[in-house]
């Protein structure tokens, strides 16, 4: 098995009402920023999954992604593999593990 | 007849719910978030409040809860479900009703009384309502109604639009910056239900406006219609 560690960034879809990217925007003046525009918040959420293959896990995230983290509706994300490490760890391993604790 | 109102994990109008049910002369029944066992109720309230602290998406978390397996059941046969505020945000994250509640156009939050208007009376959450507006609070963030211009038409079309924020002057406060539309709602919509009508949602606390000690009892108008509505089903079965 090996571990994934994605992020999945939200979106509002465009044309959305964006009222925190509009307040951002609204801000830039005070700190005399006038080259920012198209100002978009989101959301970012980290996580990890355990499987044998990143096909079998981006399957995961793609359904937790148009289920749970975002409203199709509303909302459009994408998903970013950041790293993936194997973690083959033997039953012994394990077991001492948690004796330790 | 026993009608039900659902406590999620920071449900905070679950109490005022219960009370109007018994103010209206039904029996009310406390529904715990953890279980999908309904009690034989004939009607089901989802409250306002902040269901699990309102994480991720104002009732996302809420959708997922084993009692919502129960109530998505219980629509599907036909049983009516009135979602408030945080229920209809509830009702719309697990699509028992149209549309999405954006985060409200001013940014803050809004706790205030509202005037809005229902948009038909032959509806089962409005036939004894009289027609006039209505004064009813608001206390939520999110509650920017939203759904696609084609899913707009399609409801007004079909008569799924149940209440609109109206003007002084009791016309729909239709462009989002009306300072009678509290939230930026599209088309002023506070309140809508599903295609087959026994689903309702809406941003308004009618139970805080259920008898007259509260300061009006223009809220029991729909709590009232909605009553009757789930004591006639039940009759029905």
């Amino acid at each position: 098995m090996s571990e994934f560690h994605y992020a999945v960034n939200v979106l509002p879809k465009p044309g959305i009402l964006d009222p925190q990217g509009r307040a951002v925007e609204q801000s830039l003046p005070h700190l005399n920023v006038t080259t920012v525009s198209r100002v978009r918040v989101g959301r970012r959420v980290e996580l990890t999954v355990t499987a044998d293959a990143e096909s079998e896990a981006r399957r995961v995230v793609d359904g937790l992604a148009q289920e749970l983290l975002s409203n199709p509706l509303i909302e459009a994300y994408t998903v970013e593999l950041l790293e993936a490490t194997s973690s083959v760890v033997s039953t012994a391993d394990s077991a001492a593990k948690v004796t330790r604790s | 007849m026993r009608i039900g109102v659902v406590t999620f994990p920071d449900s905070n109008s679950d109490v005022d719910a219960l009370n109007a049910l018994a103010v209206a002369g039904v029996e009310p029944v406390s529904l715990w978030h953890e279980s999908p066992d309904l009690q034989g109720v004939a009607g089901i309230i989802l409250p306002g409040g902040f269901a699990y602290g309102d994480y991720l998406r104002a009732g996302v978390i809420a959708r997922f809860s084993p009692v919502m397996r129960g109530v998505s059941d219980f629509a599907a046969k036909g049983g009516y479900v009135l979602g408030i505020c945080n229920g209809f945000q509830v009702l719309a994250e697990s699509r028992l009703v149209p549309g999405a509640l954006l985060r409200n156009r001013s940014l803050r939050f809004a706790c205030k009384l509202v005037a809005i208007k229902p948009e038909r009376l032959d509806s089962p959450f409005t036939h004894k309502a009289t027609g006039a507006p209505l004064r009813i609070p608001i206390a939520h963030g999110e509650g920017c109604y939203y759904a696609a211009d084609a899913t707009l038409d399609e409801l007004e079309r079909d008569g799924q639009v149940l209440f609109r924020y109206v003007r002084p002057d009791g016309e729909p406060a239709l462009e989002p910056d009306d300072p009678a539309n509290p939230n930026g709602s599209l088309r002023a919509i506070a309140g809508v239900c599903n295609a087959a009508g026994n689903v309702a949602g809406l941003m308004p606390h009618p139970e805080r406006m259920s008898e007259s000690i509260l300061g009006s009892d223009d809220g029991m108008q729909l709590i009232g219609s909605f009553v009757e509505s789930a004591r006639a089903w039940e009759t029905g079965r």
